[in-house]
């Protein structure tokens, strides 16, 4: 199967006469593959979705975790290779513990983020390694400067937003997240809001299987650590989103 | 058997440090610190005008006494991470981190080190603060704090003597004669009294020279 990269693209040490590198763009392909996740970073914390794919009934819910915990104060979501995206935590663990003993100071969020840039920046370089196949959504929220969200992707760019989309279904995710106003919502808002761009919006029924939410939080209420979202308020949500689709019919 | 080395010049052959006599008391608005300025190698005085205040970034500074090699070696480590972090950052340090840093250094290397060392100075988080690593690597956070040969002269004077929340005029006081009759009594400790204020201001350093030394009870 011949691609436009073809000849340039078998090592991420090889750039194409037009200045690309094709290794790292397909490592985002394989993120694109992946099911969706959102972040949102509202008033009084930041959110994680994840719609997660059911891919048999014999699988215990709530397993393959795609929302990690760094310390206490910041959460990782992840899309693309879920392994790949374990193995860039157990880095952020690393560094988040190593910063503590050292300082005594929880590892501020924008350190972390640039820190976990440069360690996914280094698998862009050699021959012998590849490029890790997932984007990363990093999170957390401090009384004083309020809520923050970062995104990493697979060519080590870190960006901060308002609101972020990573995986099959960013590209509509991104267009009802626009529509959102972030700056007033709270938390409990934004588990509603995610819950219908996932369910309505990027989850297609007809096509896939069953879909189950993961969602995470670091917020005011949750006094700045990284929890999950209780399954009760989840519940709710979802049926939120039911009863808005009976209202539209 | 007569051994003229052994007699005589053993002294010169010991490890150079710094016996001396340290301080740092927190005010209202910040900390001052002060210290003697004798280095000392056995009986002979390597240095009689030492500056035993390093800066370890803007506005914190640390005390050193014990060994001078292994107390320089840990500074310039403390104050090359504080600046790394800092621009890392975006933000000053705080002296606690500062601390914590230095005793990250002290306990880790504790069999090697003879170090001991008062970190203080100001941040708008917790305004002017004094940490406390003595020997073994363990930090404490005190209101005051002494060290050095010369501070175990002080333990009475300061427990009489200190009040919380001095002004700058009262705890300069308190620092340049509890440093004065540390030198008088002390051996290790010797020569002029130097003294750094730091708030949110900045640092103001100032010395006070051997014959303008208030004497106490002295005939």
């Amino acid at each position: 199967m011949s691609g436009i990269g073809t000849g340039y693209d078998l090592y991420p040490t090889t750039f194409s006469p037009d200045g690309r590198i094709f290794q790292v763009e397909y490592a985002h392909k394989a993120v694109e593959n992946s099911s969706t996740a959102i972040g949102l970073c509202c008033k009084d914390g930041v959110v994680f979705g994840i719609e997660k794919i059911i891919l048999s009934k014999m699988l215990v819910e709530g397993t393959n975790r795609r929302v990690f915990s760094v310390g206490e104060h910041i959460g990782i979501a992840t899309a693309g290779l879920t392994a790949d995206g374990r193995r860039i935590v157990q880095n952020a663990r690393q560094e988040a513990k190593n910063y503590e003993n050292f300082t005594s100071d929880i590892i501020p969020i924008h350190v972390l983020t640039e820190r976990l840039s440069i360690y996914v920046q280094v698998f862009t370089l050699y021959n012998y390694i590849r490029p890790f196949g997932c984007s990363l959504m990093i999170g957390s929220y401090d009384e004083e400067k309020g809520p923050s969200l970062y995104c990493i992707e697979p060519d080590s760019v870190a960006l901060g937003f308002y609101g972020c989309a990573i995986g099959k279904g960013k590209q509509e995710a991104k267009t009802e997240i626009s529509k959102l106003k972030l700056s007033e919502m709270t938390c409990k808002d934004a588990v509603k809001e995610i819950a219908k761009i996932l369910i309505k919006t990027v989850h297609d029924e007809t096509k896939e299987k069953e879909m189950e939410l993961e969602m995470s939080w670091i917020c005011k209420e949750t006094k700045g650590k990284h929890k999950l979202v209780p399954k009760k308020l989840i519940e709710e949500a979802v049926e939120w989103v039911k009863g808005q689709e009976n209202e539209e019919d | 058997m007569f051994n003229f080395e052994k007699e005589f010049l053993s002294d010169l052959n010991k490890e150079v440090k710094t016996g001396t006599t340290v301080m740092a008391v927190t005010f209202k608005g910040g900390v001052i610190i002060a210290a003697d300025s004798r280095t000392s190698s056995g009986s002979y005085a390597v240095n009689r005008v030492t500056d035993k205040l390093t800066p370890v970034h803007d506005q914190i500074y640390c005390l050193r006494s014990g060994s001078a090699a292994d107390t320089q070696i840990i500074s310039s480590y403390v104050s090359y991470y504080t600046n790394m972090f800092s621009i890392e950052e975006g933000s000053k340090p705080t002296v606690k981190k500062a601390a914590h840093m230095f005793r990250e250094f002290l306990y880790q290397n504790k069999q090697y080190l003879h170090a001991a060392i008062i970190c203080a100075g100001w941040d708008p988080i917790e305004g002017g603060s004094v940490y406390s690593l003595p020997l073994g690597g363990s930090i404490v956070k005190q209101p005051f704090a002494t060290g050095g040969s010369g501070s175990t002269y002080l333990y009475g004077y300061c427990d009489m003597n200190f009040k919380e929340n001095m002004t700058e005029e009262e705890a300069e006081k308190f620092v340049t004669y509890g440093i004065t009759e540390a030198i008088a009594r002390d051996g290790g400790s010797g020569g002029i009294v130097r003294k750094a204020i730091i708030d949110k201001n900045g640092v103001r350093r100032k010395t006070v020279y051997g014959n303008k030394l208030k004497k106490f009870w002295e005939k």
